[in-house]
Protein backbone atom coordinates (compact mmCIF):
# COMPACT_ATOMS: atom_id res chain seq x y z
CA UNK A 1 0.00 0.00 0.00
CA UNK A 2 1.26 3.46 -0.51
CA UNK A 3 1.79 6.03 1.91
CA UNK A 4 1.63 10.09 1.32
CA UNK A 5 4.88 11.83 3.24
CA UNK A 6 2.23 12.66 5.94
CA UNK A 7 1.66 9.45 6.84
CA UNK A 8 4.25 9.78 10.35
CA UNK A 9 2.37 12.37 11.36
CA UNK A 10 -1.18 10.81 11.22
CA UNK A 11 0.00 7.90 13.14
CA UNK A 12 1.67 10.71 15.48
CA UNK A 13 -1.63 12.18 15.85
CA UNK A 14 -3.00 8.78 16.69
CA UNK A 15 -5.34 8.75 13.70
CA UNK A 16 -6.57 5.52 12.66
CA UNK A 17 -5.94 4.81 9.29
CA UNK A 18 -7.84 2.84 6.53
CA UNK A 19 -6.86 2.01 3.03
CA UNK A 20 -8.68 4.03 0.39
CA UNK A 21 -8.06 3.76 -3.34
CA UNK A 22 -4.34 2.28 -2.60
CA UNK A 23 -3.19 4.63 0.42
CA UNK A 24 -3.26 3.95 3.60
CA UNK A 25 -4.85 7.48 5.24
CA UNK A 26 -6.37 8.52 7.95
CA UNK A 27 -9.89 8.10 8.47
CA UNK A 28 -10.29 9.72 11.38
CA UNK A 29 -7.99 11.50 14.40
CA UNK A 30 -10.14 11.65 17.07
CA UNK A 31 -14.31 11.82 16.10
CA UNK A 32 -15.66 11.91 12.65
CA UNK A 33 -18.00 14.32 14.64
CA UNK A 34 -15.72 16.35 15.78
CA UNK A 35 -13.91 16.47 13.30
CA UNK A 36 -17.01 17.32 10.93
CA UNK A 37 -17.97 20.45 13.14
CA UNK A 38 -14.69 21.71 13.22
CA UNK A 39 -14.72 22.49 9.51
CA UNK A 40 -18.52 23.73 9.75
CA UNK A 41 -17.99 26.19 12.49
CA UNK A 42 -13.97 27.02 12.58
CA UNK A 43 -11.49 25.01 10.31
CA UNK A 44 -10.14 21.68 9.83
CA UNK A 45 -7.02 20.75 7.59
CA UNK A 46 -7.22 17.17 5.74
CA UNK A 47 -4.28 15.32 3.76
CA UNK A 48 -4.95 15.05 0.66
CA UNK A 49 -1.78 14.04 -0.92
CA UNK A 50 -2.98 10.89 -2.21
CA UNK A 51 -5.14 13.17 -5.38
CA UNK A 52 -3.80 12.74 -8.65
CA UNK A 53 -1.94 15.27 -10.58
CA UNK A 54 -1.72 15.66 -13.97
CA UNK A 55 -0.08 18.01 -16.67
CA UNK A 56 -1.30 18.75 -20.12
CA UNK A 57 0.48 20.80 -21.88
CA UNK A 58 1.71 21.96 -25.79
CA UNK A 59 0.69 24.22 -28.55
CA UNK A 60 -2.46 22.42 -28.96
CA UNK A 61 -3.33 21.41 -24.99
CA UNK A 62 -6.54 23.68 -25.04
CA UNK A 63 -8.79 22.10 -28.40
CA UNK A 64 -7.51 18.98 -26.74
CA UNK A 65 -8.94 19.12 -23.29
CA UNK A 66 -11.74 20.53 -24.69
CA UNK A 67 -12.20 16.97 -26.39
CA UNK A 68 -11.91 14.95 -23.68
CA UNK A 69 -13.56 17.46 -20.46
CA UNK A 70 -17.20 18.31 -20.60
CA UNK A 71 -16.86 21.87 -19.72
CA UNK A 72 -15.26 24.52 -21.53
CA UNK A 73 -11.46 25.25 -20.82
CA UNK A 74 -10.80 27.73 -24.25
CA UNK A 75 -13.15 30.31 -22.22
CA UNK A 76 -11.07 30.25 -19.08
CA UNK A 77 -9.03 33.13 -18.05
CA UNK A 78 -4.96 32.51 -16.70
CA UNK A 79 -5.84 31.44 -13.21
CA UNK A 80 -9.36 29.97 -13.72
CA UNK A 81 -10.18 26.25 -12.81
CA UNK A 82 -12.92 24.75 -14.08
CA UNK A 83 -14.88 21.56 -12.46
CA UNK A 84 -16.27 18.95 -15.30
CA UNK A 85 -16.02 15.53 -16.24
CA UNK A 86 -14.14 12.96 -18.31
CA UNK A 87 -16.75 10.39 -20.27
CA UNK A 88 -16.91 7.83 -21.69
CA UNK A 89 -18.37 7.79 -25.53
CA UNK A 90 -21.94 5.82 -23.88
CA UNK A 91 -21.66 9.01 -21.67
CA UNK A 92 -20.75 6.93 -18.30
CA UNK A 93 -18.28 9.34 -16.30
CA UNK A 94 -14.39 8.05 -16.44
CA UNK A 95 -13.89 10.40 -13.72
CA UNK A 96 -14.97 14.29 -12.42
CA UNK A 97 -11.70 16.72 -12.30
CA UNK A 98 -10.55 20.13 -11.61
CA UNK A 99 -8.91 21.91 -14.48
CA UNK A 100 -6.16 24.67 -13.71
CA UNK A 101 -5.43 26.86 -16.66
CA UNK A 102 -2.08 28.27 -16.43
CA UNK A 103 -2.07 29.38 -19.57
CA UNK A 104 -3.98 28.48 -23.29
CA UNK A 105 -0.83 26.05 -23.71
CA UNK A 106 -0.10 24.82 -19.87
CA UNK A 107 -2.77 22.81 -17.57
CA UNK A 108 -3.00 20.94 -14.40
CA UNK A 109 -5.79 18.13 -14.00
CA UNK A 110 -6.26 17.10 -10.51
CA UNK A 111 -7.99 13.65 -10.91
CA UNK A 112 -9.31 11.27 -8.18
CA UNK A 113 -6.62 8.78 -6.44
CA UNK A 114 -8.56 5.61 -7.30
CA UNK A 115 -8.86 6.84 -10.86
CA UNK A 116 -5.22 8.66 -11.92
CA UNK A 117 -3.92 5.79 -13.44
CA UNK A 118 -6.78 5.17 -15.72
CA UNK A 119 -7.32 8.52 -16.10
CA UNK A 120 -3.55 8.70 -17.69
CA UNK A 121 -4.13 6.24 -19.90
CA UNK A 122 -7.50 7.37 -21.29
CA UNK A 123 -6.32 11.29 -21.52
CA UNK A 124 -2.67 9.86 -23.26
CA UNK A 125 -4.61 7.44 -25.72
CA UNK A 126 -7.22 10.45 -26.84
CA UNK A 127 -4.03 12.94 -27.47
CA UNK A 128 -4.67 15.14 -30.76
CA UNK A 129 -2.01 17.57 -32.31
CA UNK A 130 1.53 19.22 -30.22
CA UNK A 131 0.31 18.38 -26.47
CA UNK A 132 2.22 16.29 -23.66
CA UNK A 133 0.77 14.62 -21.24
CA UNK A 134 2.48 13.92 -17.73
CA UNK A 135 1.67 12.29 -14.32
CA UNK A 136 3.39 14.16 -11.47
CA UNK A 137 1.13 12.44 -8.91
CA UNK A 138 4.43 11.87 -7.31
CA UNK A 139 5.63 15.27 -6.93
CA UNK A 140 3.00 17.01 -5.25
CA UNK A 141 1.57 16.95 -1.76
CA UNK A 142 -2.04 18.98 -1.38
CA UNK A 143 -3.79 19.78 1.47
CA UNK A 144 -7.09 21.24 1.79
CA UNK A 145 -8.23 24.28 4.82
CA UNK A 146 -11.56 24.10 5.03
CA UNK A 147 -14.16 26.21 7.34
CA UNK A 148 -15.31 29.86 7.80
CA UNK A 149 -11.98 30.44 9.12
CA UNK A 150 -9.81 29.11 6.67
CA UNK A 151 -9.43 32.19 5.00
CA UNK A 152 -8.51 34.97 7.53
CA UNK A 153 -5.93 32.05 9.45
CA UNK A 154 -3.94 30.95 6.04
CA UNK A 155 -4.08 34.74 4.71
CA UNK A 156 -1.83 35.81 8.12
CA UNK A 157 0.72 33.10 6.97
CA UNK A 158 1.56 34.27 3.15
CA UNK A 159 2.79 37.86 1.56
CA UNK A 160 0.16 38.00 -1.02
CA UNK A 161 -3.41 38.51 0.00
CA UNK A 162 -5.47 35.35 -0.14
CA UNK A 163 -8.63 36.73 0.00
CA UNK A 164 -8.48 38.33 -3.73
CA UNK A 165 -8.40 34.27 -5.08
CA UNK A 166 -12.13 33.91 -5.56
CA UNK A 167 -13.69 30.66 -5.75
CA UNK A 168 -12.68 28.26 -8.47
CA UNK A 169 -9.63 30.35 -8.94
CA UNK A 170 -5.50 30.00 -7.61
CA UNK A 171 -2.13 31.75 -7.15
CA UNK A 172 1.05 30.98 -6.78
CA UNK A 173 1.99 32.01 -3.61
CA UNK A 174 5.63 31.82 -1.49
CA UNK A 175 5.06 31.22 1.96
CA UNK A 176 8.87 31.56 3.89
CA UNK A 177 10.85 28.84 1.40
CA UNK A 178 7.67 27.04 0.19
CA UNK A 179 6.39 27.45 -3.33
CA UNK A 180 2.79 26.87 -2.98
CA UNK A 181 -0.49 26.59 -5.49
CA UNK A 182 -3.17 27.77 -3.26
CA UNK A 183 -6.64 27.45 -5.42
CA UNK A 184 -10.16 28.64 -3.67
CA UNK A 185 -11.67 25.28 -4.06
CA UNK A 186 -13.05 22.30 -1.33
CA UNK A 187 -15.21 19.39 -0.96
CA UNK A 188 -16.96 20.33 1.94
CA UNK A 189 -19.37 23.64 1.23
CA UNK A 190 -17.66 25.50 3.62
CA UNK A 191 -14.78 28.33 2.21
CA UNK A 192 -11.61 27.68 2.31
CA UNK A 193 -8.58 26.25 0.01
CA UNK A 194 -6.78 23.19 -1.29
CA UNK A 195 -3.05 24.06 -1.43
CA UNK A 196 -0.42 22.07 -3.21
CA UNK A 197 3.36 22.50 -3.20
CA UNK A 198 6.38 19.67 -2.88
CA UNK A 199 5.85 17.23 -0.78
CA UNK A 200 7.75 17.87 2.19
CA UNK A 201 6.69 21.51 1.95
CA UNK A 202 3.01 20.49 2.10
CA UNK A 203 3.99 18.15 5.28
CA UNK A 204 5.56 20.88 6.35
CA UNK A 205 3.10 23.21 6.44
CA UNK A 206 0.49 20.76 7.85
CA UNK A 207 2.21 20.20 10.66
CA UNK A 208 2.45 24.07 10.98
CA UNK A 209 -1.19 24.41 10.89
CA UNK A 210 -1.94 21.35 13.10
CA UNK A 211 -0.03 23.37 15.96
CA UNK A 212 -1.33 26.15 15.33
CA UNK A 213 -4.64 24.64 16.67
CA UNK A 214 -6.42 23.99 13.28
CA UNK A 215 -8.11 20.29 13.74
CA UNK A 216 -6.49 18.09 11.55
CA UNK A 217 -9.76 15.77 9.90
CA UNK A 218 -9.93 12.29 7.99
CA UNK A 219 -11.66 10.81 4.80
CA UNK A 220 -14.38 10.05 7.18
CA UNK A 221 -15.95 13.51 7.83
CA UNK A 222 -14.57 14.82 4.21
CA UNK A 223 -17.00 12.35 3.60
CA UNK A 224 -19.39 13.72 5.77
CA UNK A 225 -18.61 17.20 4.57
CA UNK A 226 -19.19 16.53 0.96
CA UNK A 227 -22.40 14.74 1.15
CA UNK A 228 -24.29 17.31 3.35
CA UNK A 229 -23.04 19.77 0.50
CA UNK A 230 -24.41 17.19 -2.42
CA UNK A 231 -20.72 16.71 -3.76
CA UNK A 232 -20.45 13.45 -5.56
CA UNK A 233 -18.10 10.88 -5.06
CA UNK A 234 -16.82 8.91 -7.74
CA UNK A 235 -17.41 5.46 -7.70
CA UNK A 236 -20.69 6.61 -5.31
CA UNK A 237 -22.39 9.28 -7.32
CA UNK A 238 -20.45 8.97 -10.60
CA UNK A 239 -19.50 5.81 -12.14
CA UNK A 240 -18.85 4.53 -15.55
CA UNK A 241 -22.82 3.83 -15.58
CA UNK A 242 -23.83 6.69 -13.32
CA UNK A 243 -23.26 9.76 -16.25
CA UNK A 244 -22.77 13.24 -14.88
CA UNK A 245 -26.46 14.00 -16.06
CA UNK A 246 -28.14 11.11 -13.78
CA UNK A 247 -26.30 13.09 -11.25
CA UNK A 248 -27.32 16.13 -11.48
CA UNK A 249 -24.27 17.96 -12.85
CA UNK A 250 -25.54 19.50 -16.34
CA UNK A 251 -23.98 22.83 -15.45
CA UNK A 252 -20.64 21.60 -15.81
CA UNK A 253 -21.30 20.27 -19.32
CA UNK A 254 -20.87 23.07 -21.73
CA UNK A 255 -23.40 21.86 -24.83
CA UNK A 256 -22.70 24.61 -26.69
CA UNK A 257 -19.08 23.08 -27.60
CA UNK A 258 -19.06 21.43 -30.95
CA UNK A 259 -17.74 18.28 -29.43
CA UNK A 260 -16.23 16.20 -26.98
CA UNK A 261 -16.40 12.62 -26.10
CA UNK A 262 -19.71 11.54 -24.84
CA UNK A 263 -21.06 14.69 -26.02
CA UNK A 264 -24.41 13.19 -28.18
CA UNK A 265 -24.76 10.43 -25.46
CA UNK A 266 -25.30 12.80 -22.70
CA UNK A 267 -27.12 15.48 -24.83
CA UNK A 268 -30.27 12.33 -25.61
CA UNK A 269 -30.00 11.79 -21.84
CA UNK A 270 -30.53 14.97 -20.42
CA UNK A 271 -33.42 14.68 -23.10
CA UNK A 272 -35.35 11.79 -21.74
CA UNK A 273 -33.61 11.42 -18.00
CA UNK A 274 -34.33 8.49 -16.49
CA UNK A 275 -33.60 8.81 -13.28
CA UNK A 276 -31.97 11.42 -11.14
CA UNK A 277 -29.98 11.88 -7.92
CA UNK A 278 -32.42 13.42 -4.79
CA UNK A 279 -31.78 13.99 -1.08
CA UNK A 280 -33.98 11.55 1.25
CA UNK A 281 -34.98 12.07 4.75
CA UNK A 282 -35.80 9.11 6.74
CA UNK A 283 -38.53 9.05 8.87
CA UNK A 284 -37.99 6.95 11.36
CA UNK A 285 -34.64 6.88 13.39
CA UNK A 286 -32.16 4.05 11.32
CA UNK A 287 -29.32 4.83 9.40
CA UNK A 288 -29.01 4.50 5.33
CA UNK A 289 -25.98 3.47 3.73
CA UNK A 290 -24.90 3.11 0.27
CA UNK A 291 -26.58 0.30 -1.85
CA UNK A 292 -29.89 0.07 0.38
CA UNK A 293 -32.54 -0.10 -2.05
CA UNK A 294 -35.36 2.11 -2.09
CA UNK A 295 -39.43 1.22 -3.17
CA UNK A 296 -42.10 2.52 -3.98
CA UNK A 297 -44.56 -0.28 -3.01
CA UNK A 298 -43.21 -3.52 -4.09
CA UNK A 299 -41.26 -1.79 -6.79
CA UNK A 300 -37.42 -1.00 -6.72
CA UNK A 301 -36.95 2.48 -7.63
CA UNK A 302 -33.55 3.47 -7.02
CA UNK A 303 -30.85 2.69 -4.51
CA UNK A 304 -28.60 5.13 -1.49
CA UNK A 305 -25.73 6.23 -2.97
CA UNK A 306 -24.31 7.70 0.12
CA UNK A 307 -25.87 7.94 3.50
CA UNK A 308 -25.45 8.80 7.02
CA UNK A 309 -26.98 10.38 10.44
CA UNK A 310 -26.09 13.62 8.90
CA UNK A 311 -23.71 15.23 11.65
CA UNK A 312 -25.05 18.88 11.18
CA UNK A 313 -28.72 18.03 11.02
CA UNK A 314 -28.72 15.13 13.39
CA UNK A 315 -31.15 13.24 11.33
CA UNK A 316 -30.98 10.42 8.91
CA UNK A 317 -30.48 11.86 5.72
CA UNK A 318 -29.46 10.51 2.19
CA UNK A 319 -28.32 10.73 -1.23
CA UNK A 320 -30.08 8.68 -3.78
CA UNK A 321 -30.40 7.84 -7.30
CA UNK A 322 -34.48 7.94 -8.33
CA UNK A 323 -36.05 6.19 -11.21
CA UNK A 324 -38.08 9.34 -12.56
CA UNK A 325 -41.24 10.00 -11.65
CA UNK A 326 -40.69 9.09 -7.96
CA UNK A 327 -37.96 11.53 -8.04
CA UNK A 328 -39.90 14.70 -7.46
CA UNK A 329 -39.58 16.56 -4.23
CA UNK A 330 -42.22 14.77 -1.17
CA UNK A 331 -42.34 11.75 -2.99
CA UNK A 332 -43.38 9.41 -0.09
CA UNK A 333 -41.00 6.36 -0.54
CA UNK A 334 -39.25 3.42 1.68
CA UNK A 335 -35.87 2.33 2.31
CA UNK A 336 -34.91 -1.21 2.85
CA UNK A 337 -33.02 -2.02 5.72
CA UNK A 338 -31.59 -5.17 6.50
CA UNK A 339 -35.01 -6.33 6.98
CA UNK A 340 -37.52 -3.41 7.55
CA UNK A 341 -38.79 -0.39 5.60
CA UNK A 342 -38.30 2.75 6.41
CA UNK A 343 -40.19 5.42 5.27
CA UNK A 344 -38.55 8.45 3.60
CA UNK A 345 -39.43 11.13 1.56
CA UNK A 346 -37.69 12.72 -1.37
CA UNK A 347 -35.54 16.23 -0.41
CA UNK A 348 -33.13 19.08 -1.78
CA UNK A 349 -30.16 16.76 -2.83
CA UNK A 350 -28.19 19.56 -1.16
CA UNK A 351 -28.65 18.21 2.86
CA UNK A 352 -27.12 21.48 4.45
CA UNK A 353 -30.56 23.27 3.32
CA UNK A 354 -32.81 20.47 4.90
CA UNK A 355 -35.07 21.94 7.23
CA UNK A 356 -37.39 19.42 9.53
CA UNK A 357 -41.24 19.34 8.22
CA UNK A 358 -39.71 21.33 4.60
CA UNK A 359 -42.27 19.75 2.70
CA UNK B 1 -8.18 -1.38 25.87
CA UNK B 2 -10.20 -2.80 28.68
CA UNK B 3 -11.19 -6.61 29.24
CA UNK B 4 -13.00 -6.96 32.80
CA UNK B 5 -12.05 -10.45 34.55
CA UNK B 6 -15.04 -11.55 35.10
CA UNK B 7 -16.88 -11.78 31.43
CA UNK B 8 -16.91 -14.04 28.79
CA UNK B 9 -16.23 -12.91 25.21
CA UNK B 10 -16.61 -14.34 21.85
CA UNK B 11 -14.44 -13.37 18.70
CA UNK B 12 -17.13 -11.49 17.17
CA UNK B 13 -16.54 -8.56 20.06
CA UNK B 14 -19.71 -9.57 22.48
CA UNK B 15 -18.89 -10.12 26.05
CA UNK B 16 -21.59 -11.81 28.22
CA UNK B 17 -22.11 -11.18 32.28
CA UNK B 18 -23.85 -13.82 33.96
CA UNK B 19 -25.56 -13.30 36.97
CA UNK B 20 -27.31 -16.37 38.12
CA UNK B 21 -30.03 -17.95 35.11
CA UNK B 22 -29.44 -14.67 33.17
CA UNK B 23 -27.30 -12.59 31.28
CA UNK B 24 -26.14 -9.62 29.71
CA UNK B 25 -24.45 -9.08 26.73
CA UNK B 26 -22.57 -6.23 25.23
CA UNK B 27 -19.91 -5.46 22.84
CA UNK B 28 -16.30 -4.91 23.82
CA UNK B 29 -14.30 -1.97 24.33
CA UNK B 30 -12.00 -2.88 21.42
CA UNK B 31 -15.42 -3.13 19.46
CA UNK B 32 -16.57 0.09 20.39
CA UNK B 33 -13.26 1.38 19.41
CA UNK B 34 -12.89 0.02 15.75
CA UNK B 35 -16.25 1.26 15.34
CA UNK B 36 -15.93 4.93 16.52
CA UNK B 37 -18.79 6.74 17.26
CA UNK B 38 -22.36 5.00 17.79
CA UNK B 39 -25.11 6.73 17.03
CA UNK B 40 -28.10 4.52 16.46
CA UNK B 41 -28.66 0.62 17.90
CA UNK B 42 -30.93 -1.50 16.22
CA UNK B 43 -32.55 -3.49 19.08
CA UNK B 44 -34.51 -6.60 19.33
CA UNK B 45 -37.94 -6.70 21.58
CA UNK B 46 -38.44 -7.98 25.00
CA UNK B 47 -39.98 -11.64 24.81
CA UNK B 48 -37.68 -11.68 20.89
CA UNK B 49 -35.58 -15.47 21.24
CA UNK B 50 -31.90 -15.34 20.70
CA UNK B 51 -30.30 -17.78 19.44
CA UNK B 52 -26.53 -18.71 19.46
CA UNK B 53 -25.11 -17.82 16.70
CA UNK B 54 -27.37 -15.62 14.97
CA UNK B 55 -27.58 -12.18 14.46
CA UNK B 56 -30.07 -10.02 17.52
CA UNK B 57 -28.91 -6.09 17.16
CA UNK B 58 -26.94 -3.69 14.81
CA UNK B 59 -24.90 -1.20 16.31
CA UNK B 60 -24.11 1.60 13.91
CA UNK B 61 -21.48 3.76 13.76
CA UNK B 62 -20.47 7.05 11.94
CA UNK B 63 -18.93 5.20 9.30
CA UNK B 64 -20.29 1.63 9.45
CA UNK B 65 -23.18 -0.88 10.59
CA UNK B 66 -22.08 -4.20 12.51
CA UNK B 67 -24.43 -7.05 13.19
CA UNK B 68 -23.96 -8.40 16.75
CA UNK B 69 -24.07 -12.10 16.91
CA UNK B 70 -25.71 -14.11 20.03
CA UNK B 71 -23.06 -15.66 22.52
CA UNK B 72 -25.67 -17.66 23.95
CA UNK B 73 -29.72 -18.73 23.84
CA UNK B 74 -31.99 -17.38 25.75
CA UNK B 75 -35.01 -15.15 25.67
CA UNK B 76 -35.05 -11.18 25.71
CA UNK B 77 -36.43 -10.42 29.32
CA UNK B 78 -34.90 -6.62 29.31
CA UNK B 79 -33.47 -3.91 26.85
CA UNK B 80 -31.01 -1.08 27.42
CA UNK B 81 -33.72 1.15 26.77
CA UNK B 82 -30.95 4.39 27.65
CA UNK B 83 -29.26 3.17 24.57
CA UNK B 84 -32.17 4.19 22.24
CA UNK B 85 -31.52 7.51 22.98
CA UNK B 86 -28.37 7.61 23.71
CA UNK B 87 -26.14 5.41 22.01
CA UNK B 88 -23.23 7.26 22.33
CA UNK B 89 -22.71 5.35 25.95
CA UNK B 90 -21.23 2.60 24.02
CA UNK B 91 -18.37 4.34 23.46
CA UNK B 92 -18.33 5.68 27.09
CA UNK B 93 -18.12 2.79 28.53
CA UNK B 94 -19.13 -0.11 26.67
CA UNK B 95 -19.22 -3.19 29.46
CA UNK B 96 -21.35 -0.59 31.71
CA UNK B 97 -23.90 -0.39 28.88
CA UNK B 98 -24.85 -3.39 28.53
CA UNK B 99 -27.41 -3.91 25.33
CA UNK B 100 -29.58 -7.00 26.15
CA UNK B 101 -30.45 -9.11 29.54
CA UNK B 102 -31.98 -12.61 28.42
CA UNK B 103 -32.44 -15.67 30.36
CA UNK B 104 -29.83 -18.62 30.19
CA UNK B 105 -31.13 -21.42 28.29
CA UNK B 106 -28.61 -23.46 28.21
CA UNK B 107 -25.32 -22.57 30.63
CA UNK B 108 -22.82 -25.05 28.86
CA UNK B 109 -22.84 -22.63 25.75
CA UNK B 110 -20.75 -20.91 28.21
CA UNK B 111 -18.19 -23.61 28.02
CA UNK B 112 -17.56 -22.61 24.09
CA UNK B 113 -16.59 -18.67 24.78
CA UNK B 114 -13.19 -17.10 25.11
CA UNK B 115 -11.98 -15.61 28.88
CA UNK B 116 -10.41 -12.32 29.20
CA UNK B 117 -6.31 -13.61 28.96
CA UNK B 118 -7.82 -15.39 25.83
CA UNK B 119 -9.68 -12.70 24.08
CA UNK B 120 -6.76 -9.64 25.32
CA UNK B 121 -4.42 -12.13 23.21
CA UNK B 122 -6.97 -12.53 19.94
CA UNK B 123 -7.57 -8.72 19.64
CA UNK B 124 -3.85 -7.83 20.25
CA UNK B 125 -2.55 -9.73 17.35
Amino acid sequence: MEKTTLHKDHVRLGAKMVEFAGYEMPIQYTSIKEEHEAVRKNVGVFDVSHMGEIYVYGKDATPFIDTIFTNNVAKLNQGDIAYGFMCYDDGGTVDDLLVYKYNDTFYLLVVNAANKDKDFEWISQHKKGQVDVADKSNEYGQIALQGPNAVGLLNGMCEKDLSLIKPFTFMECQMGERELLISRTGYTGEDGFEIYGEPDDIASLFNELVESGVTPCGLGARDTLRYEAALPLYGHELSPTITPVDAGMSFAIDFDKTHFIGKDALFRHKQNKKRRLVGLELLKKSVPRETYPVYKGDTQVGHITTGYISPTKGVPLAMALIDKPHDKRGSDLEVGIRNKRIPARVIKKKLLNYKPNQN
Amino acid sequence: MKTPKELYYQETHEWVKVEGDFAYIGITDFAQDELGEVVFIEMPEVEDQLSKDTEFATVESVKAASDLIAPVSGVIVEINEELEDSPELLNEDSYENWIVKIELEDKSELEGLMDADAYKKLTSE
